[in-house]
């Protein structure tokens, strides 16, 4: 058991020199937890210095306009470092969300994790 | 009164998004029981999300003591909602077009662009701080 007094909120694994996020929570919505949400991304890129960032949301049956403005955020903070971030299986539900505002033209979004690991080479 | 404030049910909350989300799991439960479609309930959970953070955040700034006033009906086809908050109001025609190009990589913005895109309609009272939406069920 992690004794970090913040319940980690996404789960990291290394694939290559890839970093894969997925998210714990199903629901995307809560400002809190969209609050560490946010800080536990930019940890990634700020902290850990991460190029490489393949964002999966599998797990994720909600997401509301403030979690975009962290992906916005994160994104930019990727490119600033020279880095890249992608997004994968995005249900169609969510999908609908970055299509109505747009931003799924701004973001790099692949069908599934095999097609977003590929975005990188 | 209208026959919508007549026979709604009112829930009053502090500025706590805490307090928000149960609202939201007691309405998520009501559309439940009346057998809402699936696709009709993740419309109505998202833009009560984005209505209530607007309130509570933009509307009573984080301000505890300032309270939420919600107001809903709930019927077998439809689901009508009336959240005000105890802020001075906004005039949603300045709220910048998220979807410029401009405005794209802004942070901010959409929550009422997904209100407007996920509910039947969505009208906001001549001062701002009070937004009533209406999502009729699509059948199957």
């Amino acid at each position: 058991m992690s004794a970090e007094p913040r319940k980690r909120r996404l789960e990291v694994e290394e694939i290559g020199d890839v970093t894969v996020v997925n998210f714990v929570d199903r629901k995307i919505l809560d400002e809190q937890n969209i609050q560490i949400i946010g800080e536990q991304l930019f940890e990634l890129v700020d902290s850990e210095g991460k190029k490489k960032i393949l964002l999966d949301f599998k797990n994720v049956d909600y997401l509301s306009s403030a979690a975009l403005g962290k992906l916005i955020t994160l994104n930019k903070k990727a490119n600033t470092s020279g880095g890249k971030l992608v997004l994968c299986n995005i249900r169609p539900e969510i999908k609908e969300v970055f299509e109505i505002t747009k931003l799924d033209k701004f973001f790099k979004i692949k069908e599934d994790e095999q097609v977003g690991l590929q975005a990188f080479a | 009164m209208s026959d919508f404030e007549n026979s709604a049910l009112e829930i009053i909350i502090p500025s706590d998004t805490a307090e928000a989300r149960r609202v939201q799991d007691v309405l998520e439960q009501g559309l439940q029981n009346v057998k809402a479609p699936d696709k009709d309930v993740f419309c109505i959970r998202l833009a009560l999300e984005e209505a209530l953070v607007n309130a509570i955040k933009h509307g009573n700034q984080m301000e505890i003591t300032k309270k939420v006033f919600i107001k809903y009906t709930l019927d077998v086809d439809i689901f009508e909602i009336m959240i005000s908050d105890e802020g001075p109001g906004f005039d949603p025609n300045d709220v910048p077009d998220p979807t410029d190009i401009e405005n794209l990589e802004r942070p901010c913005g959409r929550g009422l662009m997904l209100m407007r895109h996920y509910m039947t309609e969505v009208n906001y009272n001549s001062t701002g701080n009070s937004v009533r939406m209406k999502k009729v069920f699509k059948k199957a």
